[in-house]
């Protein structure tokens, strides 16, 4: 269990000044200099050695990312920070950006040093306009007080902040579409190759990262690798923010270390669950697009990268969604497809046609005009969204649904059998 | 032009950027490296949508404001339009005084959603989706997770987030906006931010040097 000595985000509730005073109180920007005076390749070494993986969702290590920006470049280089936070149930980044946003203004000019950038675009959701007020209030503080800026912390390098925001799509949050519409485009993913990291930002050499991917880097240099790599699990090391939400009793953010037990995670914080954990019928542990987890699995599932894909289901944003014995979990989930129709950037078509078609009868499952068969016409057509796409939206959408009947055919066996019963009393007999 | 509901609407006959929207759109465009002004495309088309409301109280991007950005960022009016009708937040007709977003998705669904929009409805007379009450203050829209979903169930009103929401509070709150209040915004049950119920149960130890 984590100490709140080993906490990265002390003002994760906004209890105390979010701006340049109160974080130099909590040791944010202390003698940011030493730590680029290292060099770049150490900070990289540092980061790798760490083990930290990316907390947007993916989980790639991060310092091994940061390692593909070219050593040398006749092109501007760029970090770019996705602070797009859409996943459903997923609220951690907001906190950050509200309540703590020097860290991830410091985080931006280490990483970016590291790999050798000239300046960090922060891609901020449309939706959160309070929080870009404070973080731009941080930007501009760090500007004055010469943390960033033509002589950052007095290093002699140059490095630029800037905040952008986005204007309502989901899509946003998938990197190549972050790229296009930062250059002022519809939200469309890029085809990879190439990659962002020899082409991305206006072409140039760019690495997209998490907001907390970045926010937790200067307390992993200032602590060292070896104080990340003691908390949490071999090959999910550290410590991560969780959100719990849905039917808990008192659903929250909190800091705690990979693989803590998803029961012990919300006994502990969370109040337990509504009714009981016995009153327990899934989770989705890592925002919507994980596939969701019977009870059966939650009373044991430790919450990590390795642990959750063990199940077949993952850890993603680490945004838990509790759903008690109360819930219709196919109406639960048909609303996560209507989602994905909503979000689809309609660049390609399996996603385009499939998410508006899996919604279509989905929201028939949930009524049960259906026939039994039905059931594995809707799975296969998932697999054909699957892995067909540009981007990972088609995948989002197809394992929710993939999940329910994985966990959930019964319930959804049940339910057309009752509507037949009711719509035809007669051939019943 | 038809709104979705039936109610026409017009589009103003010229867009031109005040003074203040001018200042705004300058310090934005310094954002970005030269050549690249169309970076600021989503940013100017806020500010557009800012100025209507400042002007008409209705926050929404007619097509003239988006021939405008175009003409000032040097784009095609095309690439205007297909930015405008991509992003959700750019409204393309009037919407009422205040924008109710109400947040379906399922974590807000899991809270009690249903009764947020229920109680949306019976305070404004607004029956579907996208349309705007009849003396025009309120607009409802839903909208997609919003991000916040450990304060579910979310009513944004324009920017702001109302947080821990039931049918209770969302007739107390639209009362408060027709008397002209906007309560502050946040947690609508007195928690702190997304902290538990009853306060925080970590970072409880820790003391940090006086803020002087």
């Amino acid at each position: 269990m984590l100490q709140d000595k080993d906490r990265i985000f002390t003002n994760l509730y906004g209890q105390h000044d979010p701006f340049l005073k109160g974080a130099r109180s909590r040791g944010d920007w202390d003698n940011t200099a030493a730590i680029l005076a290292r060099g770049r390749d150490a900070i990289i070494q540092e980061m790798k050695d760490s083990g930290l993986r990316g907390r947007g969702g993916a989980g790639f290590p991060t310092g091994l990312k940061w390692s593909f920006m070219p050593k040398q470049s006749d092109r501007p280089c760029y970090l770019v920070v996705n602070a797009d936070e859409s996943e459903p149930g997923t609220c951690k980044d907001r906190d950050i950006l509200r309540h703590d946003p020097h860290k991830l203004v410091e985080g931006c000019l280490v990483a970016g040093f590291a790999m050798g950038a000239t300046a960090a675009y922060i891609y901020i959701r449309g939706e959160f306009y309070n929080e870009s007020l404070a973080l731009q209030h941080a930007i501009d503080e760090a500007y004055e007080a010469g943390l960033i800026g033509k002589n950052a912390c007095g290093s002699g390098y140059a490095y630029d902040v800037f905040l952008h925001r986005g204007a309502g799509a989901y899509i946003c949050g998938e990197e190549t579409a972050l790229i296009e519409s930062l250059e002022g485009k519809k939200g469309m993913p890029r085809m990879k190759p190439p990659f962002p990291a020899g082409v991305g930002l206006y072409g140039c050499p760019s690495t997209v990262n998490n907001v907390e991917s970045i926010a937790v880097a200067p307390t992993i240099l200032r602590r060292g690798a070896s104080w990340f790599t003691g908390l949490g699990r071999q090959n999910n090391t550290g410590q991560k923010l969780f959100c719990i939400s849905g039917h808990v009793n008192k659903p929250c953010n909190v800091e705690e270390e990979l693989g803590i037990p998803l029961k012990e995670l919300i006994e502990k914080y969370a109040g337990g669950v509504r009714g009981g954990w016995d009153n327990l019928l899934a989770i989705i542990p890592g925002g919507a697009s994980v596939p969701l987890l019977p009870k059966s699995i939650c009373d044991e599932v430790l919450m990590d990268f390795d642990s959750l894909r063990a199940v077949r289901s993952g850890l993603g944003t680490a945004a838990v969604i509790v759903m008690d014995k109360s819930t219709d979990v196919i109406k639960a989930i048909a609303r996560l497809s209507k989602f994905y129709m909503h979000e689809s950037c309609g660049q390609c078509t399996p996603c385009r046609e499939g998410t508006g078609w899996m919604w279509r009868v989905m929201t028939r499952m949930v009524e049960g005009r259906a026939t039994p068969d039905e059931i594995d016409t809707l799975e296969q057509v998932t697999r054909q969204v699957e892995g067909h796409t540009i981007c990972a939206l088609g995948d989002a959408a197809a394992w929710p649904i993939q999940g329910l009947i994985r966990h959930f055919r019964p319930v959804m066996e049940e339910r057309i059998a009752s509507y037949r019963k009711r719509s035809m009393p007669m051939a019943a007999e | 032009m038809t709104a979705s509901n039936g109610s026409a609407f017009e589009q103003p006959a010229s867009f031109a950027f005040d003074a203040e929207s001018e200042a705004e759109i300058a310090k934005i465009v310094a954002r970005y490296p030269e050549g690249r002004q169309a970076s600021a495309v989503i940013p100017a088309l806020y500010i557009a949508q800012r100025q209507m409301k400042r002007q008409t109280g209705s926050a929404w991007v007619p097509v003239k404001a988006m021939d405008a950005v175009g003409a000032r960022l040097g784009m095609a009016p095309i690439r205007v339009y297909e930015v405008c009708t991509f992003y959700f937040m750019f409204n393309t007709k009037p919407v009422g005084t205040y924008h109710l977003q109400v947040c379906t998705t399922t974590p807000c669904w899991l809270r009690g959603s249903d009764q947020v929009t229920e109680a949306c409805r019976k305070a404004t007379g607004i029956k579907g989706w996208g349309e705007t009450s009849e003396d025009g203050v309120f607009t409802m829209t839903e909208v997609e997770c919003l991000g916040a979903c450990v304060n579910a169930p979310i009513l944004q009103v324009d920017d702001d987030f109302y947080e821990d929401m039931d049918a209770e509070k969302v007739t107390a709150l639209l009362a408060a906006l027709r008397r002209g209040e906007r309560p502050t915004p946040g947690s609508m049950a007195g928690r702190q931010t997304s902290a538990p119920d009853g306060g925080p149960t970590t970072l409880t130890s820790l003391n940090f040097a006086p803020e002087a």
